[in-house]
């Protein structure tokens, strides 16, 4: 209490707050003499160095690129890689009249309109005190011509760059995406996540496809060099050195061999194919055709290509594995017999009629049937090797949509199947929620968003409100074939660490179990097989197997056809001419490859997507090639890591 | 006549100000319109911008200077209670950005409750003291301390390390001139840096790699190192005389951050040199002169302490943001008080020197 005491008395609490007030003023004039003290250190004995260090400041650190990681399909074959070559680079800062010299450059390396516009691309959005790349792609000779002449053009330098390179061009695109100059979005993005410095100096970033999502593995770590330079702006000595990090290798489950050949079974077509490893949900080929060539876009795309290919109706640019929503059409008929035999809508061998057309009670509306004249009766397994339509519009219109789409969801049909590329499609698995909602707009009124008793009964069979992109149907395809075992499809298997060259496994998430019985996974598959065989749709393509396969033909409508009237696809444009689907998997009792195949305006599943699937079964379980497809098929060289996945028979 | 009322017009308009005051900080405001001129590559909008809210800076500084401390004084418990209330809602529905929740939507726009705090809690604390002034006891001190902390881990949990430090420091200059025991100071000084490699310990890499950029900015050269080197070199190279106005390379090559806010000391230090910051760095020792003269005649304990709070803030601002950007100092978003661009922390800095010469006008009658 002495110290309370010794404050009530206002004399020496005065004397107190004057010793305190002197206190901090000494204190305070200390830490600004530090100041001074500092500025002087700064200003007056450091002066010489920090002045040259602000005279040479544009090149006193310059950043070090690492090479940007490799991509490898499943043997070890490079899908995109980095060669080096030769650009050469003005910096607008540096450079007086900045025409004159482009004008005098002109006489030593060619420079093309192109080249030019480019330039002034690059230079709208960079700043002047970067480098500003004028040329790409200088051989030997002409570098060492303009480096003969650097004398004459202060501020142009040439410099060593690694490009990337994707020498697969079409077949790989919709895979790998592409790489691309960083632009003012990329550059506004890096700063937000904190990245600007690892990416001081780069000049491309992964803009689509696996280059994008798998961004930070392959781009690495940034290293940085200390060096002297003369007034110019050239480089007189390294004083310091610190090495960059290379990115990281990314070894995908797609198998090169098995896409190159899938991509000359499709030819010409348009449509798409994915093919998913059912043990572990690795993605072993995924194309979309027509395609692109991934090179354009690396340097900037010229507005005439971009143009053709935006512009083209056949729509490369779309992924259509992962993007495209199609109706199922018959290919849903096994999901829907799984969620019927779940739902206890019918038994196993449970027979029932398979007239030529339904109706609804009460209406006079006929649900036709492919075949007109109907399949008599039958029971499930064979309701789907002859697809039988008023089967299932039965069954659904039995079931309700209430049923239907829970079971259904559980293939993870309507939902994202979380592969490692952006811009996934969703699809529609419908249900009454999901109407209200689509129609929720002001053009729609009530009876829109109502779900209707007759809405169900074109579910059954794979239309109506159903879409999927072949993605989810191969996934689908996928978790029936393991018994209801579900993983995540994925394209990236393995990532090798640059620094220390060890293997990391990108997990396919644990799987998930589906809660249904194996006795009804085996009656499916015995439906699907049975497609393969004489009475089935597929019959024709299940002659000479030597492995067992079950499969689901498809056709989507793309148009309706009125009632009454028949199918003509002379009679309709190509673009309103059916889908053909195929959905398959091999062998039966110990799945290695599920497949989904759409190939658009081809009309019958069996024509056109059934026979691509089959041969490229035969591809890749016993490794026999089709005769027409000898000699068109892309050399890959043989890969310097060896055969890395030896489950593959070839 | 004409003379005469013109005289006691000025009269009124200067009488509740502080000439020496006004005058310093007169100084400071050209040196700080030439300096923006440069580092804004010659922006007059930003020029104009400048004047405008320096326009109001004045008013606002002019409006408190004339109130009388005790009204000041009855406004202390309100806007404490109310920051403390907008620092919990900041917690509840906070915008977030750049990961940090530091500002509230009001409806009209968005405040940043941190900012009151800074003037907030030492006038709570100078009222405080002043209440109990006859029976002060170390319970006191305790009370005190807990007023210091609530606000304080509010703002450091947004998070917010800079001003978390500025508030919590603003409260601890009013309890040292309250007579916070030598003992404690001392003891506390110690056990800070005891704590220190305990503290290492619990760091993220990414916090410890901070620290470690900060001592050794070579460290990560093209990272957060990478601005404390440019600062650097356009200071070295302004050497004695500096570059000339307008005239600094680094400057206007671009090689300076945030040169019109934060960094705007760089800028000025480049093409000013040795000299200017001597006179720069003169014109705020005479501020804080003139501050702690007027603490040191206030004739009221709330008026001691207020003061005294508001001067070594003041002293703390010029301090840190010289030592960042002269690399002696971690980089932390801290203005240089009247040379940085920017409305807010100029009117809160004249919040505080209103209120300040305020209590000055009190002495002299």
């Amino acid at each position: 209490m002495k110290q309370a005491a010794r404050l009530k008395d206002p004399h020496t609490e005065e004397r107190q707050l004057y010793w305190r007030l002197l206190v901090a003023y000494l204190f305070m004039v200390l830490m600004l003499l530090l100041l001074v003290a500092r500025f002087v250190w700064l200003q007056v004995f450091q002066y010489e160095h920090f002045a040259t260090l602000a005279q040479n400041n544009s090149i006193s650190l310059v950043p070090v690129q690492p090479n940007r990681g490799l991509i490898v399909d499943r043997n070890g074959i490079e899908l995109a890689r980095n060669y080096a070559s030769y650009t050469l680079e003005l910096t607008p800062d540096k450079i007086d009249d900045l025409d004159a010299t482009i004008k005098a450059l002109g006489q030593v390396v060619p420079i093309t309109p192109r080249d030019l516009k480019r330039f002034q691309k690059f230079l709208s959005e960079s700043k002047d005190f970067e480098p500003v790349p004028l040329r790409l792609k200088m051989d030997d000779t002409e570098a060492a011509r303009v480096a003969a002449n650097l004398w004459r053009f202060p501020g142009v330098e040439v410099k060593a760059r690694l490009y990337r390179d994707y020498p697969y061009k079409e077949l790989t695109s919709h895979v790998l995406g592409y790489i691309g100059r960083i632009g003012p979005r990329e550059k506004e993005r890096l700063a937000a996540e904190e990245k600007t410095a690892n990416y001081r100096g780069a000049t491309h970033i992964g803009k689509l496809g696996l280059e994008a999502v798998y961004e930070n593995e392959l781009h690495g770590q940034n290293g940085f060099e200390e060096i002297e330079t003369d007034s110019a702006g050239r480089a007189v000595r390294s004083l310091r050195r610190t090495a960059p990090v290379h990115g990281n290798t990314l070894q995908l489950a797609l198998d090169i061999h098995l896409q190159d050949v899938a991509d000359k079974l499709f030819g010409a077509r348009r449509g798409a194919l994915v093919a998913i490893d059912p043990q572990n949900g690795g993605v072993l080929a995924l194309l979309s055709k027509p395609s692109f060539d991934p090179n354009l876009f690396i340097d900037g795309i010229d507005s005439q290509s971009w143009q053709s290919l935006n512009e083209d109706w056949q729509r490369p640019l779309i992924n259509r594995a992962i993007r495209g929503m199609y109706p199922p059409g018959s290919t849903f008929k096994p999901f829907m017999g799984m969620a019927a035999l779940e739902a206890g809508a019918i038994g196993p061998n449970e027979v029932r009629p398979a007239p030529g057309y339904f109706t609804l009670p009460g209406s006079s509306h006929q649900f036709r049937d492919s075949n007109p004249r109907g399949n008599g009766s039958a029971n499930l397994a064979r309701a789907i090797a002859v697809s039988s339509d008023t089967f299932f519009y039965k069954l659904a219109w039995d079931m309700g949509i209430d049923r239907i789409h829970p079971l259904l969801a559980q293939f993870g049909l309507g939902s994202k199947t979380g592969i490692d590329l952006d811009g996934e499609a969703v699809g529609v698995l419908p249900s009454k929620e999901w109407k209200a909602r689509r129609f929720a707009g002001k053009r729609y009124r009530d009876e829109h968003r109502r779900w209707l008793p007759a809405d169900v009964v074109s579910i059954g069979i794979g239309q109506g409100f159903n879409t999927y992109t072949p993605l989810q149907m191969a996934n689908a395809t996928a978790i029936l074939a393991n018994d209801g075992r579900a993983f995540h499809p994925h394209l990236v298997q393995k990532v090798t660490d640059a620094r220390n060259g060890k293997t990391r496994l990108i997990e396919a998430a644990p799987y998930r179990q589906l809660p249904f019985k194996q006795q009804h996974y085996d009656y499916i598959k015995q439906g699907m097989q049975a497609v393969m065989q004489p009475g089935g749709t597929g019959w024709r393509l299940g002659q000479g197997l030597q492995y067992s396969m079950a499969g689901k033909t498809g056709t989507a409508q793309v148009v309706q056809i009125k009632q009454g009237a028949k199918y003509n696809a002379g009679a309709l444009a190509e673009q309103h001419r059916d889908h053909s689907w195929f959905i398959a998997f091999a062998p039966v009792e110990q799945p290695k490859i599920a497949v989904a195949v759409i190939v658009e305006n081809a009309g019958f599943g069996a024509t056109a997507a059934a026979p691509i699937t089959r041969a490229l079964f035969d591809y890749y379980l016993t490794g026999k090639l089709p005769d027409d497809l000898r000699g068109q098929l892309e050399t890959f060289p043989p890969s310097a890591t060896g055969k890395q996945d030896a489950s593959v028979a070839r | 006549m004409q003379v005469s009322l013109a005289k006691r017009i000025a009269r009124t308009i200067m009488d509740p100000l502080d000439g020496w005051l006004l005058a310093l900080l007169a100084g400071v405001f050209v040196l700080s319109m030439i300096a923006l001129f440069s580092a804004s590559n010659q922006s007059w909008a930003k020029i104009d911008n400048k004047l405008v809210y320096t326009a109001l800076s004045l008013v606002i500084m002019w409006l408190l200077a004339r109130l009388s401390p005790q009204t000041v004084m009855h406004m202390a418990l309100p806007l404490y209670a109310t920051g403390v209330l907008l620092l919990v809602g900041v917690e509840l529905f906070g915008i977030t950005v750049n990961g940090s929740t530091r500002w509230l939507n009001v409806g009209i726009g968005r405040i940043q409750p941190s900012e009151i705090m800074k003037i907030a809690l030492p006038m709570m604390l100078a009222w405080y003291f002043q209440k109990y002034e006859t029976t002060l006891n170390w319970r006191h001190y305790v009370v005190a301390a807990v007023l210091i902390v609530i606000p304080g881990l509010l703002i450091l949990k947004q998070p917010d390390l800079g001003t978390a430090t500025l508030v919590m420091g603003a409260g601890f200059f009013a309890l040292f001139f309250a007579g916070l025991s030598w003992k404690i100071i001392i003891g506390g000084g110690v056990t800070f840096l005891a704590s220190l490699p305990v503290v290492w310990n619990l760091m993220h890499d990414y916090q410890r790699r901070r620290v470690l950029t900060l001592i050794d900015p070579m460290q990560d050269p093209l990272g957060d190192g990478y601005h404390i080197i440019q600062s650097m070199i356009a200071i070295g190279s302004g050497g004695v005389w500096g570059k000339g106005w307008l005239a600094g390379s680094q400057t206007h090559l671009d090689y300076i951050p945030e040169r019109t806010t934060d960094f705007i000391f760089a800028v000025y230090s480049e093409e000013f040199g040795l000299a200017g910051n001597l006179l720069l760095l003169a014109l705020y020792l005479g501020i804080i002169s003139r501050c702690l003269l007027i603490t040191a005649r206030a004739p009221t304990l709330y008026g001691r302490l207020l003061a005294g709070a508001i001067t070594l803030s003041f002293f703390v601002y010029v301090f840190v943001n010289m030592g960042m950007v002269a690399g002696i100092l971690p980089v932390v978003g801290v203005p240089l008080p009247f040379m940085s661009y920017g409305g807010t922390a100029t009117v809160s800095l004249a919040i505080g020197l209103g209120m300040l010469m305020g209590i000055g006008k009190l002495q002299r009658r």
